[in-house]
C-alpha cells in the first residue's frame, strides 16, 4: 500500500528540497488519498484496514508539512540531521526583534482607530513580503547546503516563526474587527 | 491551562509597562524572543551614577506567563546593583510565579532579557 519508511519527499514522489511545485504536491496528495481510501479496503483485512487508516493519516501529515514553507524548512533541517530546539532557541538578532517589536505595536494600536482596515491591509501586506523574503532566501540556502549553509537557514527558520506567529496575530484581530461591524 | 493567582495578577495589572528611550546612556535595553511561541520582549533598565537600577520599564507580547515573568521581574530589579540583579535566576521567577514545567521557558526568556540590558548599558559605557 504504502512505504511508511520513506520521507515525505520520496513518499509523494517529489524531490528533497525546499522549492516544492504546489500543482504537482496537490496531484500527488490526491493521486495517494486514493491509494489508501478505506473504501478500498471495506472487505480487507483488519490488517489493511488499519493500515489504510495509518496512511491516510501519515500522508495528510506530510502534505501539511510540504504545503507549509515553515513546517516544510523545519523538516527539510531535520534530514538534513539539524533539530531545532524550537523552545530554547532564538534569533539573536537585535534589528529584527525591535522590527517584531514594533509591528506588534502597530498591530495593537490598530484596534483603537477609526478605519482600522486600511492600515491592517498595509500592514499584513508588509508581513507577508517579509515572509516571501525569508521564503526566497531559505530556499537559496537548501539550494546545495553545507553546515554553514544549514546553519543560515536555521536562523531564517527561526525569524519566520515570529512572523508566522504574527501573521496569525493579525488574522485574528481581522476577525474580531469584522465581527465588532456585523 | 490554569494560571496561578500571581501570574493573573501580573497579567491583569502589569507593573512598569513602557519604554525608555533607548538612546539615553542611562538606559539598557534587552530585546529576546522566543521563536516558539513568537513572544518579543523588551525589558528596560536606567541605572544611577552608583550603578544603582533605579527604575525599569518592559513590554511583552505573548502569553500571561511571559508577561508576568517580565513584569514582575520590573519590579525585582529595582533598587538593585546591576551585579544583584545580574543574580537574579530564572528558577526564581518560576517558583515565585508557580509556572508549570511547560512555562519556565517563559521564566528563561526574562532572565535572558534582563541579562541583555544590563549587557547593552555595559557596552554603552564601557567607553
Amino acid at each position: 500500500m504504502l512505504d511508511f519508511s520513506k520521507n515525505y519527499f520520496d513518499l509523494f514522489g517529489l524531490p528533497v528540497g525546499y522549492i516544492v511545485d504546489a500543482s504537482s504536491l496537490a496531484d500527488r496528495y490526491r493521486d495517494l488519498q486514493r491509494v489508501v481510501h478505506p473504501d478500498r479496503y471495506a472487505n480487507g483485512t483488519e490488517q489493511e484496514r488499519r493500515l489504510s487508516v495509518q496512511g491516510a493519516s501519515l500522508i495528510n501529515e506530510a502534505f501539511e508539512t510540504l504545503k507549509d514553507p515553515v513546517a516544510r524548512a523545519a523538516y527539510l533541517l531535520s534530514l538534513h540531521g539539524v533539530e531545532m530546539d524550537a523552545q530554547n532557541e532564538s534569533t539573536q538578532d537585535m534589528a529584527f526583534l525591535m522590527q517584531q517589536m514594533e509591528l506588534r505595536e502597530e498591530l495593537e494600536s490598530l484596534r483603537e482607530q477609526a478605519g482600522p482596515f486600511e492600515t491592517l491591509l498595509d500592514l499584513s501586506g508588509r508581513i507577508n513580503k517579509q515572509i516571501t523574503d525569508l521564503v526566497a532566501q531559505i530556499a537559496m540556502q537548501f539550494e546545495t547546503p553545507n553546515d554553514e549553509q544549514l546553519q543560515e537557514a536555521r536562523e531564517i527558520l527561526r525569524k519566520m516563526r515570529f512572523l508566522q506567529k504574527l501573521r496569525s496575530e493579525t488574522e485574528r484581530v481581522e476577525a474580531e474587527l469584522e465581527d465588532r461591524l456585523n | 491551562m490554569a494560571y496561578s493567582d500571581k501570574v493573573l495578577d501580573h497579567y491583569e495589572n502589569p507593573r512598569n509597562v513602557g519604554a525608555f528611550d533607548k538612546e539615553d546612556t542611562q538606559v539598557g535595553t534587552g530585546m529576546v524572543g522566543a521563536p516558539a511561541c513568537g513572544d518579543v520582549m523588551r525589558l528596560q533598565i536606567k541605572v544611577n551614577d552608583d550603578g544603582v537600577i533605579e527604575d525599569a520599564r518592559f513590554k511583552t507580547y505573548g502569553c500571561g506567563s511571559a508577561i508576568a515573568s517580565s513584569s514582575l521581574l520590573t519590579e525585582w530589579v529595582k533598587g538593585k546593583t546591576l551585579d544583584q540583579a545580574q543574580e537574579i535566576k530564572n528558577s526564581e521567577i518560576a517558583e515565585e510565579l508557580a509556572l508549570p514545567p511547560v512555562k519556565v521557558h517563559c521564566s528563561v526568556l526574562a532572565e535572558d532579557a534582563i541579562k541583555a540590558a544590563i549587557k547593552d548599558y555595559s557596552d554603552k559605557n564601557e567607553k
